[in-house]
């Protein structure tokens, strides 16, 4: 059975009518073709999936699609603006962040979360705000400086979008 | 997964009517559990899904008369988070802020994880310590039960077809008390407790016990309380011994079973250890010590 409902996907409204079965992520990748939101484990441990909605982490394997009706969903492919790469995206590959790329965009929009609520976090935060992201070319090192790097509070200027 | 019939009550009476209609519908709220259970195989997706992450006035997390109410919607970000809890209910932060990861707590919400009744929940124990009541709505009514009494088993509750977890309401401890969560895990982040502890320790002006008690956690088929373990601190000094000695004791209630996380006799001997540093943290606490939350980075687990 069907349902209709409209998914706000980096402020661009999609009526959809989906099944109620249907994840979020499925939805980002098969109907709307945005598939920077990747299935690694399709059971909420790897976040690769990681997805903002009303700007809050969340991992789009296991959310139910229609339950993002109405609300703003946020995936790597919104970070950029006006063809400029996001300031986390800058410093992913200024800082070596970036191996094969498969956790990347799960990295950036765990990231984000933090630095929308902490912008100077401390490393242990960086850490701990990507503990549900996973990278297997076990990259963490380089992945938590180039969150450092991006900080706003830690440059002391503005550096991302408003 | 198709799925069936996807409902959006506009009110928690609507919710009710609905799930009193509708034979085998499932109440989704975060749907952490729900939507990964299927994915395991423990179970499929209820052919009736009524959505009630959205209904008004159902994430509060507040006070009232001296005890804490949170609303079943309430998510396990937003309590780690709040002062309220933290001052008085600091078990409760502890436990809050290790379940799962930043996405599992933004998502995840304490109705669905009083529901889902794992023994592994980690905020299980510390609302068993409290002496929580869950409170409970149906189309009939309402009525509040004791949480010792609202788990029956391994994910199952004696919440009757057709009723809600509508809040959870948590006495506030007496003056003098601090309180404790610790577990045992082999990482720190998308971790379940390979055993838990949670501790209530309230001191008397002489510096003795006054009253203590001690939950446990994924060592039983529901988080179970220890009173051997509670009747061998009362009267006495918070000494390291002491509380060594009341972690020992433990195993009056703690059976554990061997699984894919431990061994029966390897969550035995751990469950002492896990006992003995969520005491000893509850009793610093009481005694005015802080012991940043979680409790779990200080004297536990990973480090």
């Amino acid at each position: 059975m069907s349902h209709a409902c409209t998914l706000s996907v980096n402020g661009i409204a999609y009526p959809l009518e989906l099944d109620a079965g249907r994840t979020l992520l499925t939805v980002l990748r098969g109907e709307l073709g945005l598939t920077g939101a990747k299935e690694g484990c399709d059971d909420s441990e790897c976040g690769a999936c990681m997805v903002l909605v009303d700007g809050r982490p969340v991992n789009s394997c296991s959310y139910l699609a229609l339950q993002a009706d109405g609300r703003e969903i946020t995936t790597v492919e919104g970070l950029a603006k006006n063809g400029e790469l996001h300031p986390l995206q800058q410093a992913f590959l200024d800082e070596g962040g970036v191996q094969c790329g498969f956790c990347t965009p799960g990295m950036l929009i765990s990231a984000e979360a933090l630095l929308t609520r902490n912008p100077d976090p401390s490393e242990e935060e960086v850490r701990l705000a990507l503990g549900g992201n996973l990278c297997r070319c076990t990259g963490y090192q380089k992945i938590a400086r180039a969150v450092l790097a991006a900080a706003p509070g830690a440059t002391g200027q503005p550096t991302r979008p408003a | 997964m198709s799925g069936g019939t996807y409902l959006q009550p506009a009110s928690v009476d609507e919710a009710l009517a609905l799930l009193a209609e509708h034979d085998g519908a499932a109440l989704v709220a975060g749907g952490t559990d729900l939507v990964v259970g299927t994915r395991q195989g423990k179970r499929t997706l209820p052919e009736t899904l009524v959505a009630i992450h959205r209904l008004p006035d159902l994430d509060g997390i507040g006070e009232e008369g001296g005890a804490l109410v949170l609303g079943a919607l309430a998510t396990h970000d937003a309590i780690e988070r709040s002062d309220l809890v933290r001052s008085r209910w600091t078990a409760l932060a502890d436990a809050s802020a290790i379940v799962g990861s930043p996405a599992t707590r933004h998502v995840g919400t304490i109705g669905g994880n009083l529901a889902n009744a794992s023994p592994a929940m980690e905020t299980g124990a510390p609302f068993v310590v409290f002496g929580a009541e869950v409170e409970l709505r149906s189309s009939d009514g309402s009525r509040s039960v004791a949480v010792e009494s609202f788990w029956s088993g391994p994910g199952r509750t004696t919440a009757a077809r057709g009723e809600m977890v509508t809040g959870v309401r948590v006495p506030g401890p007496a003056d003098g008390s601090g309180s404790a969560y610790v577990r045992l895990e082999f990482r720190r982040s998308m971790e379940i407790a390979v055993v838990g502890a949670a501790a209530l320790v309230t001191l008397a002006d002489d510096g003795t016990v006054a009253d203590a008690r001690v939950a446990l956690t994924a060592v039983a088929p529901t988080i179970v309380r220890s009173p051997a373990a509670e009747a061998a601190l009362r009267g006495k000094r918070p000494t390291d011994d002491a509380i060594a000695t009341a972690a020992s004791a433990v195993h009056d209630t703690a059976a554990p079973i061997s699984d894919v996380r431990g061994s029966d006799g390897y969550r035995k001997a751990m469950i002492e250890v896990i006992a003995r540093r969520a005491i000893d943290v509850a009793a610093r606490r009481a005694a005015g010590e802080h012991v940043p939350v979680p409790a779990t980075m200080t004297v536990g687990g990973t480090r």
